[in-house]
């Protein structure tokens, strides 16, 4: 798949991804807090401001409401805006742009206007940051008409999957998680895209089927290598985009394996995970030969302390118990 | 005006505590004893100590993530509050929230929350409910210089304004928004300025002198508690440490970019040394009451600081207590 194996780590490939796209196209700018500092955004904007100019790599106050719409009103008028908010839990004071203006735009103004904007967040969670710090809200995204959602767990991914979010025509909203910044991955040179809407089969198995995305796509790759290693062959399904899902992937695997397992990195109810299970009892019922399980956050704020907040996050552990549940 | 040297001393008492509970957590910070991220207030010592001396228990005070100095000002019992931040069961919020969550409602601690201006609208909320119910209290409502990139907060200064609430808006300008002078996030240093389009009675005083403090925040209580509406205080500050932590070096990066002449002349407006400089200069206190005061306050936060290291994190069955009442 790669054209070369030059190792980059996934901060670097979104780093990449936007300076590419920014020398080919003038109209593709980045916005939002910390594009400036490391601090906030790790890697993922070195030497962005140096060579691009503050024009166009914009630091910006506290105002996720107004830059968010800024973001959206410049793609209305023909830029390509990546706004970033270095966590989640900010965005929703910008709700209102994203849910209300963006997803809506194409649709109540007939197809006469779009939002191409991506909303770039990033999960940023653990180290007893408790609940305004740590929440993971795909799944409300996920929910909302007129907006795709991408969740890449790899810098390979990652890279190719902002530069398709940059392309698209949409608005996209980029999900990504600073778990995953320090993992590395041989990634091409050169610009490539990787489709929104199409999972990948990550391993092949019969044993059963497991689903997931993000950083959970990570420690699901740790509980099938540990489950190989036992002699038990999981087929694992790495989503890439959760909106609009890859069903095809997903039932082709159930159909062959009959036992499903959705590793979702936030909360139970209402939850992708949620939505995978209804899709499958709803169109494949028949194939199934096991409860589905799903392992998510339970339904409950992220806390502080350590003692708690190391069960509240799960692990490979919980997906290997959930597998072997249902084996 | 005049005070006893009773007052007088308290207020430096405060000062310190606040200073001296501040710098004890630096060590357990660095040697990662201490995880939950902790936005020291050291430097701003005069504001939170001002403020709260013009303040009864009754009032309310709502802050941010900077609030060590808020809660213990406003009558929050130094040991909950390290325990917090040691993420212990003990803690004033249960080792659930951790440093930019305390709490103390029956010290009128009604909430603080490190979302950048997520407090504003509940502290007006809270100042609604004060008139409502006619009762005869005062909110504070504590913010930096960052949250007046909010929208909330010029749409709270409106609402306040409007309905006369008795809410005193306390923005500390310390020059910074993490890693943003304040000439990168505004074309106006003049942040008191805001409140005047809303008519709005608003001043700036020094953050570093606590009387100065105490003088302009009792003059806005007694306007909020005779009915005239909201006020406006911009504090002129500035932080000792890290945006957050001791120092900026996070995650392997320096990203302190305030220059060293800068930290240094803030450094010799030292809240806690000017007012020791006062006390001494008019006579009020010796180099004896300053002792006394010290071994007070270092014995406090020693035994603040075993206690929270030596009690019991949360069970991990009670994860999910607490989700609802
Ligand atoms: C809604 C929101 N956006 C961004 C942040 C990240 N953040 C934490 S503190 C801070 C700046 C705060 O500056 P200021 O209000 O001046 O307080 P100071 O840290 O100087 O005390 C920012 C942007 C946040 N916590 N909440
Ligand atoms: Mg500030």
């Amino acid at each position: 798949m790669c054209s070369n194996n030059r190792k980059l780590n996934f901060g670097l490939a979104i780093n990449e991804a936007i300076r590419q796209m920014m020398e080919t196209d003038d109209t593709v700018f980045l916005i939002g807090q910390g594009v400036k500092s490391p601090w906030y955004v790790g890697n993922t904007c070195n030497g962005l401001v140096e060579q691009f100019g503050e024009e166009r790599v914009i630091d910006t106050p506290v105002s996720e409401n107004a830059i968010t719409g800024a973001a959206v009103g410049a793609s209305i008028a023909g830029m390509k805006a990546i706004v970033v908010h270095p966590r989640v839990d900010f965005v929703l004071y910008a709700f209102d742009p994203i849910v209300n203006q963006a997803a809506n735009w194409h649709y109540m103004n007939g197809g006469k206007s779009s939002a191409p904007v991506v909303f770039w967040l990033i999960v940023n969670r653990g180290g007893e940051q408790a609940a305004q710090h740590s929440q993971a809200l795909h799944s409300m995204f996920a929910h909302v008409p007129g907006l795709k959602v991408v969740a890449p767990s790899t810098p390979y991914d990652a890279k190719g999957l902002m530069v398709s979010s940059i392309m698209e025509e949409n608005p996209v909203v980029f999900i990504d998680d600073r778990w995953l910044y320090r993992s590395q991955d041989a990634v091409p040179e050169e610009m490539y895209q990787i489709p929104i809407g199409k999972g990948i089969v990550r391993n092949e198995g019969n044993a059963a089927t497991l689903v997931s995305f993000s950083y959970m796509a990570l420690e699901s790759q740790k509980a099938v290598d540990e489950l190989k290693e036992q002699g038990i062959d999981v087929e694992f399904i790495d989503l890439r985009t959760i909106k609009p899902l890859d069903t095809e992937i997903i039932y082709n695997s159930v159909k062959k394996t009959g036992k499903l397992i959705i590793a979702d990195g936030s909360w139970k109810t209402g939850s992708v995970a949620g939505e995978i299970s209804a899709l499958v009892v709803e169109n494949i019922f028949e194939y199934l030969k096991a409860p589905i399980k799903r392992v998510c956050l339970p339904d409950a704020p992220a806390p502080a302390s350590e003692s708690i907040e190391s069960v509240y996050y799960k692990t490979k552990d919980d997906i290997i118990k959930a597998i072997k549940e249902i084996l | 005006m005049t005070y006893s040297k009773d007052f007088l001393e308290k207020l430096y008492w405060m000062m310190l505590r606040i200073r001296m509970c501040e710098e004890s957590l630096v060590d357990p910070i660095l040697k990662g004893e201490i995880k939950t991220p902790c936005h020291l207030y050291s430097g701003q010592e005069a504001v939170a100590t001002g403020v709260g001396a013009a303040l009864e228990q009754k009032d309310y005070v709502f802050g941010n993530h900077r609030s060590h100095g808020h809660y213990l000002a406003k009558g929050g019992d130094m040991t909950a509050m390290i325990a917090e931040i040691y993420g212990k069961e003990a803690g004033c919020s249960r080792g659930r929230g951790g440093s930019m969550h305390l709490i103390s409602p029956e010290n009128g601690v009604m909430g603080i929350v490190p979302i950048v201006s997520g407090t504003i609208s509940l502290a007006l909320g809270s100042a609604l409910s004060i008139k409502i119910k006619k009762e005869d209290k005062v909110t504070v409502s504590f913010f930096g210089d960052g949250a007046t990139g909010e929208g909330v907060l010029y749409e709270s200064l409106n609402f306040a304004s409007l309905k006369k609430l008795p809410i005193i808006f306390a923005c500390e300008n310390n020059l910074y928004s993490t890693h943003l002078p304040i000439n990168e996030i505004r074309t106006n240093r003049n942040i008191f300025n805001i409140a005047n389009p809303f008519e709005i009675e608003t001043y700036r005083v020094d953050g570093n002198n606590v009387l100065e403090v105490y003088e302009t925040a009792q003059k806005a209580v007694e306007s909020c508690r005779s009915g005239k509406g909201p006020v406006f205080i911009e504090f002129l500050t500035y932080r000792f440490r890290g945006h957050v932590g001791p120092d900026d070096n996070i995650q392997g990066t320096h990203t302190d970019i305030r220059p060293k002449d800068e930290i240094e002349a803030w450094l010799k407006k030292d809240p806690l040394t000017q007012f020791k400089k006062y006390l001494i200069e008019n006579n009020i206190s010796t180099e004896i009451d300053f002792e006394q005061i010290q071994n007070k306050v270092e014995a406090e936060v020693n035994a603040a600081n075993d206690f929270a290291k030596n009690s019991p994190k949360p069970n991990k069955e009670d994860l999910c207590k607490y989700v609802f009442k």
